[in-house]
């Protein structure tokens, strides 16, 4: 009965609705709306510069933007090769020894 | 006159909220006003504005058929039977939302612009990819298609970011589109027992002002049945919600209906 449905203590569905979409708004919100666009960018033409120096692909380095307070935080997180790869071999120069 | 004409998209992420009826039944009720405007079917590949409008049998040229300079746009232009200043522009049903490009889009409205069309109704097509993005392109408003419920919601905040960023006055600096929340297949009823956001919760989620409230209703299905927009029979709930919500978009204060169901029972004893 309705009536007695009113009262009962079991949370009310609208409410579990209007709490996930609140997390859930908030969280796309700052992943696209408010979020500057041109961290991809950012991203590639960082990588576009480590490569001349490093072998190194898209997975190593990531650019995030986070919001911490009334703080933002970029965060930028390159990660370099482990082993760096055994040195070349120092071009001999023999004309010169 | 060039100025005075206004680009409205109905738009709203999800499917089946009701973004073609509510289409529908705002161009007929503009019309009755007596503004001369026209609804163009955004949904290429799956055209329906035409069917609930009741002139899907006159349809001979589309929208892509003008694109494509393949026909003339007064060609393609269908004169409602039923009100005065009433056109429709419908979709093409054979065709990929690939056909539509911003630059023929943008002629096509500059066209009607320039045959005195004040209001310019974009029905758009779900999804948030090209159609959708081509129906808003051009929008000086937007009126944003919701149900009270969990991913209708969710999706709506996304278009509602499209529309921040993916449109013509975003990309040159315009002022922004003027967003309007509408609030479809609303059950006062289950808001009341705690089974449907209420439409404080919606407004207080997505943040733009409320333009109306179309209460679930049969009318609905009954109208899109005959072919004929719901607020043409002043009899309904829903015709009524949907009068409300033109008379408000034009300018005029209308208390909002249809929220509380006492009020509601009020209008079922009336024309129940």
């Amino acid at each position: 009965m309705a009536f007695f449905d009113y009262f009962r203590k079991a949370p009310k569905t609208a409410t579990l609705a209007k709490d996930r979409l609140s997390i859930i708004v908030a969280r796309e919100r700052a992943g696209t709306r408010s979020g500057p666009d041109y961290l991809p960018q950012l991203q590639q033409e960082l990588l576009a510069v480590i490569a001349r120096y490093e072998t190194i692909d898209l997975g190593h380095v990531t650019v995030n933007l986070d919001k911490s307070g009334g703080c933002e935080v970029l965060e930028l997180n390159i990660v370099l090769p482990d082993a760096p790869p055994p040195p070349p071999p120092r071009p001999s120069q023999p004309a010169h020894a | 006159m060039s100025n005075a004409s206004k680009v409205v998209v109905v738009t709203s992420g999800k499917g089946g909220v009701g973004k073609t009826t509510t289409s529908a039944n705002i161009s007929t009720g503009i019309a009755l006003q007596g503004k001369k405007t026209v609804a163009i079917d955004f949904d290429v590949g799956l055209r329906n504005l035409d069917l609930v409008m009741g002139c899907e049998r006159r349809v001979v040229y589309d929208f892509v058929n003008v694109l494509r300079n393949e026909a003339k746009l007064q060609q393609a232009l269908i004169r409602d039977k039923r009100v005065e200043n009433l056109y429709v522009l419908p979709a093409s049903q054979t065709r990929d939302k690939d056909a539509l490009d911003p630059e023929g889009v943008g002629r096509i409205i500059e066209e009607l612009k320039q045959m005195g069309f004040e209001y310019i109704i974009c029905d758009s097509p779900a999804g948030i990819e090209k159609g959708a993005q081509m129906a808003m392109y051009f929008a000086d408003e937007a009126i944003v298609v919701t149900n009270p419920e969990v991913s209708s919601v969710r999706d709506s905040d996304r278009v509602l970011g499209l529309l921040a960023a993916k449109t013509s006055r975003a990309e040159l600096g315009g002022p922004a589109i003027r967003t309007h929340l509408l609030l479809t297949r609303y059950s006062p009823m289950m808001v009341k027992r705690g089974e449907m956001l209420s439409v404080g919760d919606v407004l207080e989620l997505l943040g733009i002002p409320l333009l109306g409230v179309i209460p679930e209703s049969k009318a609905v299905l009954q109208s899109s049945n005959k072919g004929a927009p719901a607020i043409l029979d002043e009899t309904t709930d829903v015709a009524q919600a949907y009068l409300d919500v033109v008379y408000r978009y034009l300018g005029q204060e209308r208390q909002h209906r249809f929220i509380e169901e006492e009020k509601r029972s009020f209008f079922g004893r009336l024309f129940g």
